[in-house]
């Protein structure tokens, strides 16, 4: 619920209350620089994944998210934040809130030149992330901001195939033969030592869960710990405590992964941002 | 059952009359039918290599997929590079198919592929440094590959053609999609328009060559005979060429580009369009990998299947922990 426990039914209704605006602007940008940055990090992977069904399905997936960022970017165009695409093609790093797990490269490599990509890397993270993304949508369905929370029942539907995709893959490798449970193993620590990043919603942490945007941190942290817990109990490894080893990008700190990541995806609008393309 | 047994005891030559009979009268040849082998081959070539091109085809495109302009564009591109992934494995499966009796897998045409043995279409082979290309791409190369594909969609061949029936419908979105940038483009800036211009200078002789030479004899070899004879398509590559010509032609120059062929014009007597031929040795340099991008395309394939080999590990039939 938004201030007194009502809900904020527009755009106009949010913009009026200063307060609420801003925590709901912060959210957003967090949700919208977290889909925006991993689908621009997974259609780096396109041609390369380990097969060709995968290629397809995962493109597909990547797709999707892309246009979670894309509704996300729309709703602050609504509340007055400035037009979309500049949004997400326009802003230096230091204005991204995106988690900094998120703009990892996938491994050694540029995409077009021996992208030596690390598919456990890829898996964990997606499915990491899946997780978490599903738990913070499943709160949101009940957000005071009305748009956000149909917004969340849309991205609900097809994010339910997301994690189904990634879970499958993460329990396949996690208990094949060979060498790939110790990738996974590796890959695991590495994602967690920034997982808590994705978990963290930033500075205004606490107005956002007071004004009914989204439930706190601490809730939703436990809730992804616990469907963690369910599916590490059968396997042969454990899941360490994640960690924010390189920064909250939530407050804005980021690493050169992003930069890079920024100059390739916004090369042709910066050539004439005005332009219509 | 009956007519089973009875097509046992036919000799060879009477199987095959049986066979042309068959696709003559428009029927649809499955994949247990019984065929001579060179419908087979000519099947598993054509299939395999039109397969393989959808996926290598991806890889122009994947440059611009992360650099789209726009949020719309971002998605547009993306469902459109997924589309012709979708394309490469249902295109795989028919040819795995056919491929089956000689006791060949998936695993054969990669390795033909990475051996050179298997081509892929002489315009995955080329740069594409802007994003002009990106549009190019989808307005004209996948316009080409309606006009192919669109040939062939009665293909004697049932799974071939059912699967191009799929693949064409999709490819008109594609087309559309690669307008709707060229447009965009074509209304913008004077550097906007550059671009475009500048595409077309880039891709004019690889979308002629595009269509294959007119007759065997002018690159020594072509399957158009063959791929006539037994019904799988029913025009011949300057048939196909001409079409082209006659759709976008006229689209190009109503956008104020200009077609790098001065010599181009209509022969009203032939009914025909004259060109400046492309130069069909550089065609033939081109599908044999040495195009200017093939090296780099099929590197970054064999990167990809050999930095996944352990994953291929994981999922073979004894990689699960049982």
């Amino acid at each position: 619920m938004g201030r007194g426990g009502e809900t904020m039914k527009s755009a106009q209704e949010a913009k009026a209350d200063q307060n609420y605006q801003a925590a709901l602007t912060e959210l957003l940008y967090q949700l919208a620089d977290d889909d925006f940055i991993i689908a621009f990090r997974g259609s780096e992977w396109l041609g390369l994944a380990p097969h060709i069904e995968e290629d397809v399905a995962f493109s597909s997936i990547n797709q999707d998210t892309m246009g979670h960022a894309a509704i996300y970017y729309q709703l602050l165009e609504d509340l007055g934040q400035g037009d979309a695409d500049a949004l997400a093609h326009g802003r230096e790093a230091s204005q991204r809130k995106n988690a900094v797990l998120l703009e990892e490269v996938n491994g050694p490599g540029h995409y077009l030149k021996k992208p030596l990509y690390d598919w456990a890397f890829a898996v964990v993270r997606h499915y990491f992330y899946a997780q978490a993304k599903k738990i913070r949508i499943e709160s949101l369905k009940n957000s005071s901001y009305q748009p956000l929370a149909d917004a969340a029942v849309k991205i609900n539907m097809e994010l339910y195939y997301h994690l189904l995709h990634w879970k499958t893959w993460f329990t396949q490798l996690a208990t094949a033969k060979g060498e790939a449970p110790e990738r996974m193993k590796n890959a695991i620590e590495k994602v967690s030592a920034d997982m808590g990043g994705v978990l963290a919603l930033g500075p205004k942490e606490e107005e956002m869960a007071a004004l009914g945007l989204i439930e706190s941190e601490e809730v939703l942290t436990q809730r992804w710990n616990r469907e963690m817990e369910k599916v590490f109990a059968p396997l042969p490894m454990s899941l360490p405590a994640v960690e924010m080893k390189r920064g909250d990008g939530r407050s804005g700190v980021h690493t050169s992964d992003l930069d890079s990541a920024l100059t390739t995806l916004s090369e042709v609008y910066k050539q004439d941002p005005v332009a219509s393309w | 059952m009956s007519t089973t047994l009875s097509y046992d005891r036919l000799s060879e030559e009477e199987k095959h009359a049986h066979f042309m009979e068959r696709i003559e009268q428009g029927d649809k040849i499955e994949a247990d039918d019984w065929m001579p082998d060179e419908y087979r081959m000519t099947l598993i070539k054509l299939i395999s290599m039109h397969g393989i091109s959808e996926i290598m085809g991806a890889l122009p495109e994947k440059e611009w997929v992360p650099k789209a302009p726009s949020l719309r564009r971002k998605l547009g591109i993306m469902a459109k590079v997924q589309d012709e992934m979708g394309h490469g494995q249902l295109l795989l499966r028919v040819a795995e198919d056919l491929m089956k009796p000689l006791g060949k897998t998936r695993e054969e045409i990669m390795q033909d592929l990475f051996r050179g043995d298997l081509k892929f279409h002489n315009v995955f082979h080329m740069p594409a440094p802007t994003w002009g290309d990106a549009g190019l791409i989808g307005w004209l190369v996948d316009g080409a590959a309606i006009i192919t594909q669109t040939n062939m969609l009665k293909a004697s061949y049932g799974p071939y053609a059912r699967a191009l029936k799929r693949i064409c419908a999709e490819e008109v979105f594609h087309a559309q999609h690669g307008e709707a940038i060229i447009m965009a483009l074509a209304e913008g800036t004077e550097e906007q328009r550059a671009l475009i211009q500048d595409a077309i200078d880039r891709w004019w002789e690889s979308l002629l060559m595009f269509f294959g030479p007119a007759s065997s004899s002018t690159t020594g070899a072509s399957k158009q005979d063959t791929t006539i004879k037994y019904r799988i398509r029913t025009k011949t590559n300057e048939e196909l060429r001409q079409a082209f010509l006659d759709k976008y032609i006229p689209r190009v120059l109503s956008l104020g580009l200009t077609i790098p062929d001065e010599t181009l014009h209509y022969d009203k007597e032939k009914g025909k369009w004259a060109y400046r031929q492309p130069d069909w040795n550089k065609f033939k340099e081109i599908v044999r990998n040495n195009g200017p991008k093939s090296k780099d395309r099929l590197d970054l394939r064999i990167t990809a299947y050999e930095n996944n080999a352990w994953v291929r590990e994981a999922l073979s039939p004894d990689g699960a922990v049982v």
